[in-house]
């Protein structure tokens, strides 16, 4: 019938289905596509008609994969065409040839609202049509008014009320702005009373979509959610138009459902108790069929239903049901149940207390391990992976490591990881971790990457108890015929460093050792090489005393790779040749490497990096909340924090030169003589000490004969403070030390960077320097002392907030004049928190007794990393918390008026990543960063900051982690900084110079003369 | 969400393609050609849905046609997969028991039916009686067009005559 009115169409295409090959086909192609060129150059003699036939045309070449490079401007130009069957033609065509960043499609707004603001209902549905597949963000703020009437208005008829809707969705989707209007809420919610089921269809899409972004100005559609799902799970007035295979518009229902999902928790009980009714309903009213059409579903239903279920986090009975159901799929032979059960699964991984049932089902998920489908295969795997824990990781990855052997080679990658993974976290020995991995290098070498095999040494390292056990698995191994060259490079090393425990074993003597690894020399690559050199440095060193023809033999190989052209190979063979003729000494420069600190392992790293798909995802937060549950079998060694930072002992007294204390009491007679007293004041200027503070400190002690000297001095300044307390008046006791600078500002400082002044007085500053790296802080206070005088009775506590554990090295009691103290500070963050850590210090200086209580920089924003992030990473992260309290949102007010690229750079200083265009409009801000702590480890926390361009001091935030405290305490902490409270500028203490009567000098020095102590002292 | 709709034959023939997500030229191609080549090569017991690329693609075989759907990573798989089957439905209703050729012959046709079932990439109306209804009305409109044109000649031939 159509055939008729498109003559051309088809013979065309009748001519491309005859060409006999690719070259024919090219040909007519290319005829035709200068025959439109020509036609359309010469446009005014083109009826309509003809106009439309070559734009149909022109997108069935561009349909078959030919460049379209022209053209596109008349089937753009056919949208404003008066009648209906060019209008059809060009909205269709421009809408499956552009996408919504083509150019021209800007020339046809202005045609395409008066479309949609017109009285022609085809012509509306056209143009609603085109805009809610194509639409770009230019159309969402030019349309979005017009649509939003459309939609609401009561004169136009379900047809177009409909597209209307899902032109509205793809507009919000460009623009949310535009579609978030005060009172639109409302008007969604009157939708939701809509008899029509093709509208309501519709514009339950546009409700997932806005509650997935905002549920809070939603809440009066959520009994009505309720009601639409009880209507259709009764089949209560369903047109039997609407029912599929004698299911009630099964997609409405999937829907509704997923409207749901994007609420918090309900606690209103009636409506909860309705919910539930309808989820048990489906649950355990959905069998299987034969007919596969309703089948497919009816269980898309239930796969919602079951969804839902564990978003509203329901009583452990119903989470029962729901695991046996999907024990039930995970068995049958219907391959997308068997693909979506095991999906679930892995999802309700993420629910607490159903891990248990889980496992009852491991061989079963085991069997699909080896289904002949991939995707199936890919979903046990992950769901072998996240339910892995220390009572079942045995079996698993030995069920891994067999399956990995017959894997196809897409899967053995994934596989060795996740395998590497689980073996480490979940090990219930230090040995069994050694055999899988070595395991894992035999059967799948090319996809263990150095990551692991670094893994197992440094752990073997760590333990010594392991190391005799790893060398004999390392010597079984190299008697293999065609090992991987990966496993040489392990063994080797191993038994380079361990080899020599198992020295009174058969067949493991160090010649043995050597010749069996010396065989594996001419099949490695360079790399590998310069291993097994150490190997054989190590293997010297070990046979004491030297067996000469094993040394000879060794040193004809590094004799033979001192000419290497490998640069890194020719350095070894030269130092190892050179060393080893050192006879006793080869054994203190080739003994056993010391301990690796422990770290975050790079594979989990790694995984985490790695991983897109979102069951995975859920999985590896699953592993981040297991991790402090779980013991961790392979920490044995000393926490790092104690390793390499030994703490600072006391240091003695410096010597006081003698000769000078003479000089000093010559000067003085020679004042007092010459009848002026001045007392010359010799305190440094505080630069030197600041240019000392972050070098390294080095004073010596003193020499053991200053002994004698300590009585004399003390006795000297004994009698001076007693001399000084009965002459200075009582008001100057009083007087307290005045700190340098404004203590909040230095605070504040520090929060942003690493290192400065925490605190000055006159008498001393106290500088700080921290390294901070994921959840841990690395801090060394600096107390210098500015005077020629010590500082006395020395103490500095810590009060560590409750998020904090903090660790002080011991604070000497005495500060040497002129000298500068280092005093590490280690900090954990254990968990999310915005309280501050104090340091109360105090000491002595003369009359003067000094405490002060500082603020710690050891502030929320050291444990962030900055991370930027994609649109492809954002929204789906975004989507996935549905609400209060993982997503929180405030409109905050009183905020500073900072232009937007100064809140940036503001974020910025504090590591919140701002990721530009995420955020279609400029006015706003989209920030992510990555939290670090004990009981959350990484987690990302993202930001959305909403500005007012017309009112800078109010903006309205919203923050979403996957921790409720962190989504809290990031929250306030951003809080915090935009509306700081101006800082009162501090008046600047005049500095008091501190005075001693000059009287006092010569009362003391007579004193000391005449004293019968004294001077017994001095002559000892 | 549907990122794009694609139906290739049995030899890897484009017959439709629909992009709701914005996808360049160059990368549509690239796109066919990576999932021609995955779809076409698995087996006819294995499921219907396959990872790519972060999302999923969702497939059936009718005949000699694989229609397929590329959706987002946390869609419900066999809602999508009811859509495809919703679609051939009406396409076998209108062109009466369907077939590939009918789908190459009428392409433009094809055009239209989609979006009366889909629109941003959402299922629109799930009624295959109120589908038909709409595309029969625009049938209607465009062989109206056509008599009209047709009334006009006649009048200037008599004129003539």
């Amino acid at each position: 019938m159509a055939m008729s009115g498109m003559r051309g169409l088809s013979v065309f295409i009748s001519d491309i289905r005859n060409c006999q090959n690719k070259e024919q086909e090219r040909l007519r192609v290319d005829k035709e596509l200068g025959n439109i060129r020509t036609r359309f150059k010469n446009e005014k003699a083109l009826t309509p008609y003809e106009k439309k036939k070559y734009v149909w045309k022109m997108l069935y070449i561009y349909m078959l994969g030919y460049d379209v490079d022209f053209g596109h401007m008349e089937a753009v130009s056919l949208i404003s065409a008066p009648k209906y069957p060019e209008k059809q033609v060009g909205y269709i065509v421009t809408s499956s040839l552009l996408n919504e960043n083509h150019d021209f499609l800007r020339l046809a707004i202005n045609t395409v609202r008066n479309d949609i603001i017109g009285r022609n209902e085809t012509f509306q549905c056209l143009a609603l049509t085109m805009v809610g597949n194509i639409g770009g963000r230019e159309f969402a703020e030019s349309l979005a008014p017009d649509v939003q009437k459309l939609l609401i208005s009561s004169s136009c008829r379900p047809l177009v009320r409909k597209k209307a809707a899902l032109c509205l969705l793809r507009l919000y989707r460009k623009n949310p702005d535009v579609v978030n209007v005060d009172g639109w809420a409302d008007r969604m919610a009157q939708l939701l009373d809509e008899r029509d089921l093709g509208v309501l269809t519709s514009s339950m899409s546009l409700l997932v979509a806005l509650v997935s972004n905002n549920h809070e100005a939603y809440w009066s559609c959520l009994p009505k959610c309720i009601k639409i799902l009880e209507r259709l799970a009764r089949n209560q007035d369903i047109p039997q138009e609407y029912t599929y295979y004698g299911i009630p518009s099964p997609w409405l229902q999937v829907k509704t459902m997923r409207a749901l999902q994007y609420f918090p928790t309900i606690e209103d009980p009636n409506a909860r108790r309705s919910l539930f009714e309808v989820l048990q309903r489906i649950l355990m009213g959905t069998d299987v069929v034969k007919n596969v059409n309703k089948n497919n579903a009816s269980h898309a239903v239930l796969f919602e239903a079951l969804a839902l279920v564990m978003h509203l986090d329901a009583e452990k009975e119903m989470m029962s049901q729901c695991v046996a159901l999907l024990g039930k799929f995970i068995a049958v032979r219907e391959p997308n149940i068997r693909y979506l059960g095991l999906e679930n699964m892995t999802r309700m991984l993420m629910v607490t207390d159903v891990q248990d049932i889980i496992k009852r089902h491991q061989a079963q998920i085991i069997t699909s391990l080896k289904d002949p489908d991939i995707s199936i295969r890919r979903r046990a795997l992950d769901l072998l992976y996240g339910m892995c824990d220390v009572s079942n990781a045995k079996d698993i990855v030995e069920e891994l490591l067999q399956y990995l052997s017959t894997a196809e080679f897409a899967m053995r990658e994934e596989l060795s990881l996740k395998a590497a993974i689980l073996a480490e976290k979940f090990a219930p020995d230090l040995s069994w971790y050694v055999d899988v991995i070595l395991q894992l290098i035999d059967k799948a070498g090319d996809f263990v990457s150095d990551d692991i095999w670094f893994r197992v040494v440094q752990f073997v390292t760590n333990n010594e108890d392991l190391q005799p056990y790893a060398a004999a698995k390392a010597r079984e191994y190299l008697d293999k015929p065609a090992i991987h060259e990966t496993m040489v490079k392990v063994s080797a090393y191993i038994l380079g460093e361990f080899g020599h425990l198992l020295a009174r074993r058969p067949g493991c003597s160090p010649k043995e050792l050597f010749s069996i690894i010396h065989e594996k020399l001419p099949t490695v690559s360079t790399s590998t090489i310069s291993i097994l050199l150490s190997t054989y440095a190590k293997i010297l060193m070990h046979s004491q005393p030297p067996d000469s023809e094993l040394q000879n033999q060794i040193w004809t190989i590094f004799k033979k790779y001192e000419s290497s052209i490998e640069v890194e190979i020719q350095q070894r063979a030269v130092e190892y040749f050179a060393l080893s003729r050192k006879g006793a000494a080869l054994m203190d420069i080739l003994a056993e490497m010391p301990k690796f600190p422990e770290r975050q392992s790079a594979l989990i790293k790694k995984a985490e990096d790695n991983e897109v798909d979102t069951a995975e995802q859920s999985a590896i937060k699953l592993r981040a909340q297991q991790q402090s549950q779980t013991s961790n079998a392979l920490v044995v060694t000393e926490q790092s924090h104690v390793n390499g930072t030994p703490p600072v002992g006391q240091l003695s007294l410096v010597k006081v030169p003698s000769m000078s204390s003479n000089v000093d009491e010559a000067d003085q007679r020679l004042s007092q003589e010459n009848g002026t007293l001045s007392i010359v004041d010799s305190q440094p200027p505080s630069a030197d000490l600041l240019g000392d503070l972050l070098g390294p400190l080095a004073i010596e002690g003193p020499p053991s004969s200053s002994v004698h000297l300590q009585p004399s001095s003390n006795s000297g300044v004994e009698g001076t403070v007693v001399e000084a307390t009965a002459i200075v008046p009582a008001g100057e006791q009083a007087n307290s030390v005045q700190p340098i600078g404004n203590i909040a500002e230095r605070f504040h400082a520090l929060c942003v960077k690493d290192s400065g002044v925490l605190y000055e007085d006159p008498y001393i500053q106290i500088g700080i320097k921290a390294e901070w790296r994921a959840h841990q802080g690395h801090l060394v206070l600096f107390l210098g002392n500015k005077n020629t005088s010590p500082l006395v009775s020395v103490q500095a506590l810590i009060l560590p907030p409750t998020h904090l554990k903090m660790e002080l090295s011991l604070v000497p009691e005495t500060i040497p004049p002129r000298a500068q103290v280092q005093c590490p500070l280690e900090v954990i963050n254990l968990h999310p928190s915005r309280d501050v850590a104090v340091l109360d210090f105090s000491y002595k200086f003369g009359n003067d007794m000094v405490n002060v209580k500082l603020r710690l920089p050891a502030v929320l924003n050291k444990f962030l990393q900055p991370i930027t992030i994609s649109a492809e990473e954002f929204f789906p992260q975004w989507r996935s918390l549905p609400g209060p309290p993982l997503k929180l949102q405030e409109v905050v007010r009183g905020v500073r008026p900072l232009p937007l690229l100064e809140m940036a750079n503001l974020f910025n200083s504090y590591h919140l990543t701002v990721c530009p265009g995420l955020d279609p409009n400029p006015n706003n801000l989209v920030v992510s960063t990555t939290f670090y702590s004990e009981s959350t480890r990484a987690m990302l926390c993202l930001v959305r900051i909403e500005t007012d361009p017309a009112d800078r001091t109010q903006l309205r935030m919203t923050v979403a982690s996957g921790d409720p405290t962190l989504t809290f305490e990031m929250k306030e902490f951003i809080k915090d900084q935009l509306v700081s409270i101006p800082a009162i500028a501090t008046r600047v203490p005049t500095q008091p110079a501190p005075t001693s009567p000059p009287l006092a000098q010569p009362g003391s020095a007579p004193a000391a003369l005449t004293d019968p102590g004294a001077m017994l002292a001095a002559l000892l | 969400m549907i990122n794009f709709v694609l139906l290739i034959s049995r030899q890897g023939k484009v017959r439709l393609t629909k992009w709701y997500s914005p996808y360049s030229q160059k990368e549509r191609s690239k796109v066919i050609r990576e999932l021609s080549g995955m779809i076409l090569s698995r087996a006819p017991k294995q499921c219907n849905f396959v990872e790519w690329r972060g999302h999923k693609v969702v497939y059936k075989r009718y005949a000699s046609l694989y229609f397929c759907m590329c959706i987002d990573q946390d869609d419900n798989e066999l809602e999508v997969l009811e859509i495809i089957h919703h679609f051939v439905e009406i396409l076998d209703r209108y062109f009466g028991s369907v077939c590939e050729l009918d789908l190459i012959f009428n392409f433009h046709k094809a055009y239209y039916i989609l979006d009366e079932i889909l629109i941003a990439g959402e299922l629109q109306e799930s009624s295959k009686k109120t589908v038909a209804r709409l595309i029969a009305a625009q049938d209607s409109l465009v062989e109206n067009a056509k008599e009209e044109v047709s009334s006009l000649s006649n009048i200037i031939a008599q004129a003539t005559k």
